[in-house]
């Protein structure tokens, strides 16, 4: 025998669904009465979203100096949060667009629900470049519109590049997630009994009949915005990381940048579809359809980009050593050692050392093992990104002006508060739309490809995998 | 229930003739039985797009890719000309020494704004096409249509196409296996 076994791939959707099931198990849960969790779980939500309200408004009436920014530190929790939302986003589109270039079918059971959870974080990430200006009400400034001034936006600049880079983000993810959608809200629209539902839905899915011909265009147009968006999402990090590589800061002047921002996002991005899948799968029942074989191959999905980002660190610091910059040294040694080595350290055991843990399949297979890593990458994640900007700053070339930043109450409860417009959001899209993508899940069970059905009788045939007896050789 | 019905039947025109499957090898093999029996004007339904129908039905090659390079054009140009205007033209101002015209500074915006653009002629391109949205469609008349975004698998021959008989179309459906045969009125 072959020292391998043959590895048959697992079925996609678990415990012998037909269509008629799976248009049951997704639909149901919008068009059931609302179940009194989601209530409970809303005001909590809505808690937050409050807060939020409350730290930007009064952020605005009285001014950034309510946040804890000093004299060299003049980018603090709000660029932080901005980098860590928007690299959750990230996840989504990789799922929704690149997964889908690579025909790798098992996206179809997460791809919905992840890229909602980019546009969720992409309004999270979105608040804070608004709010962080200072003067709010002449944001429209950053648009390129006549203003008082009668001057024009610097196209030389990399935080204008932003503007542009993420709000293109947003409105493609956005115009995906609804072509996407439609078919499903169709789905909705048919199995609707009431009038609100009926009208509502069927307004929502334009008409939608499941036309061939429509069909047709439509995997054409999905097709073609998978391809936008794939270079898209990797220019959107890489605008982002921009934003320091563009400056003179010390450890911030590195092409490593780019690669090692979209690497990193991608990384916290699964970590938090895992963390509201393992949820949201246990608490509407959908462990059929988002088996734990998806949830291995997110974790296998982790671990490769966990150790990604733990090679960039390391190569910022031989880069560093090998550029023969005193400065550039002599950060990236303050940053293992210096003020903030706790937070540098904390990086470096979540990031690094605990996504390693995946490289045995039963932690990989486990559930909670899973759930507690998700949220420990994202916790390194965050840190990631206040070690970059931070660090960079408050330890620059003239130790005179060096100062240690700390946080106020203020910029914390307007980073909580995110997670209230956020989980807001997350609800009721859980509520409303099929958190499944419904058609394209049918596609991917046998009984979608005719080459499964007998000729003649034309009845379903479950397919028979071949396999092939391993060739026995001597040495 | 049936008198209205009756009514609506005798004064409003046949739309077409509609005949449901039983899963989708049955709906691939009518629509090659249709399309080689010289229709034009038909349509097959299903939930998700069947693997190989688009060549069954010989459909030609969508005409999107056009639209959107189209757009995608439009947008590179437009975010280059947008750009120049602004920074060249109108108000130049000279940044750190940087030339006016600074190229490689602008690549991050002209390839948004392409990627940008292209995007939307993607979606609202495919739609356009589609003749969506289309509240209105005289076969959400009938009810049992509703199973073709659930798990139905339908066929559908327009009153409109050249070759429509009733008794024909109605006996094609039937020897190739129709569960359901159905007449739809607009």
């Amino acid at each position: 025998m072959s020292k391998y076994d043959y590895v048959q791939e697992p079925a996609l959707v678990k415990g012998n669904h037909d269509f008629a099931s799976l248009t049951r198990l997704v639909t149901d849960i919008n068009l059931r009465p609302t179940p009194k969790g989601w209530y409970i779980a809303m005001i909590g939500a809505n808690t937050l979203l409050a807060i939020l309200g409350i730290s930007v408004g009064y952020l605005i009436w009285e001014g950034v100096g309510i946040w804890g920014l000093n004299n060299p530190v003049g980018w603090g929790w709000a660029i932080i949060n901005f980098v860590w939302w928007v690299g959750i986003g990230h996840a989504g589109t990789l799922i929704s667009a690149v997964l889908f270039l690579f025909r790798q079918d098992w996206r179809t059971a997460i791809n919905r629900f992840a890229e909602a959870m980019t546009i969720f974080a992409v309004m999270c990430a979105g608040v804070f470049p608004a709010i962080h200006v200072g003067r709010i009400w002449v944001i429209y400034w950053v648009f390129p519109i006549p203003n008082q001034m009668y001057m024009w936006p610097n196209f030389n600049s990399p935080l204008l590049w932003d503007v542009f880079a993420v709000s293109t983000y947003f409105t493609v993810s956005f115009l995906f997630w609804y072509v996407g959608l439609v078919p499903d809200l169709a789905t909705i629209r048919d199995r609707a009994t009431d009038k609100i539902r009926k009208f509502t839905y069927g307004v929502f899915s334009l008409g939608w009949t499941g036309s061939n011909r429509h069909w047709w265009n439509y995997e054409k147009a999905y097709m073609v915005l998978a391809g936008l968006a794939t270079p898209l999402v990797l220019s959107v990090h890489t605008i982002v990381s921009f934003d320091f590589a563009v400056s003179l800061i010390p450890g911030w002047h590195t092409t490593i940048f780019p690669p090692y921002f979209v690497a990193g996002a991608i990384f916290s991005g699964f970590a938090m579809v895992l963390t509201l899948m393992i949820v949201a799968r246990k608490i509407y029942g959908m462990k059929d359809i988002m088996t734990d074989d998806h949830m291995e191959k997110m974790n296998i999905i982790i671990m490769v980009t966990g150790s990604m980002v733990g090679f960039a660190y390391m190569m910022e610091f031989f880069v560093a050593w090998y550029s023969g910059v005193e400065y550039e040294k002599a950060i990236f040694l303050l940053r293992a050692t210096g003020p903030y080595a706790w937070a540098y350290w904390t990086m470096m055991t979540c990031n690094v050392i605990s996504p390693q843990i995946f490289w045995f399949k039963k932690a990989r297979t486990s559930v909670g093992i899973t759930f507690a890593i998700s949220i420990v990458v994202n916790i390194g994640m965050w840190f990631e990104r206040f070690v970059i900007t931070v660090t960079s700053l408050a330890n620059d070339y003239l130790p005179s002006s060096w100062d240690y930043y700390s946080p106020t109450i203020w910029d914390v409860l307007t980073y909580v508060g995110t997670f209230g417009l956020f989980f807001t959001m997350f609800l009721l899209f859980l509520r409303f739309l099929p958190m499944v993508a419904l058609a394209e899940v049918k596609m991917i069970i046998p009984q979608a490809d005719p080459h499964n059905y007998d000729d003649e009788k034309q009845e379903y045939k479950a397919p028979k995998v071949e396999i092939p007896t391993p060739k026995v050789v001597e040495a | 229930m049936s008198t209205p019905k009756k009514n609506i039947e005798e004064q409003s025109k046949m739309y077409g003739i509609l005949g449901e499957f039983k899963n989708p090898k049955a709906l691939i093999d009518v629509a090659r039985t249709v399309n080689k029996s010289g229709y034009s004007k038909y349509d097959t339904f299903s939930p998700f797009p069947v693997h190989g129908m688009d060549k069954a039905m010989s459909l030609k090659k969508s005409k999107l890719g056009w639209i959107i390079i189209g757009h995608g054009i439009l947008g590179f140009i437009g975010a280059l000309g947008m750009m120049y205007y602004m920074a060249v033209m109108d108000y130049p101002m000279n940044i750190s020494g940087k030339p006016f015209f600074n190229a490689p500074a602008w690549v991050p915006i002209t390839f948004e704004l392409t990627v940008l653009l292209s995007a939307f002629g993607t979606v609202f391109g495919m739609f356009f096409l589609n003749g969506l949205p289309k509240l209105n469609n005289p076969l959400f008349n009938v009810d049992r249509f509703k199973k073709a975004t659930d798990d139905g698998f339908f066929l559908c021959i327009e009153a409109a196409d050249s070759l429509f008989e009733t008794d024909k179309v109605k006996k094609l459906l039937k020897e190739a296996g129709a569960t359901h045969i159905e007449e739809v009125y607009d």
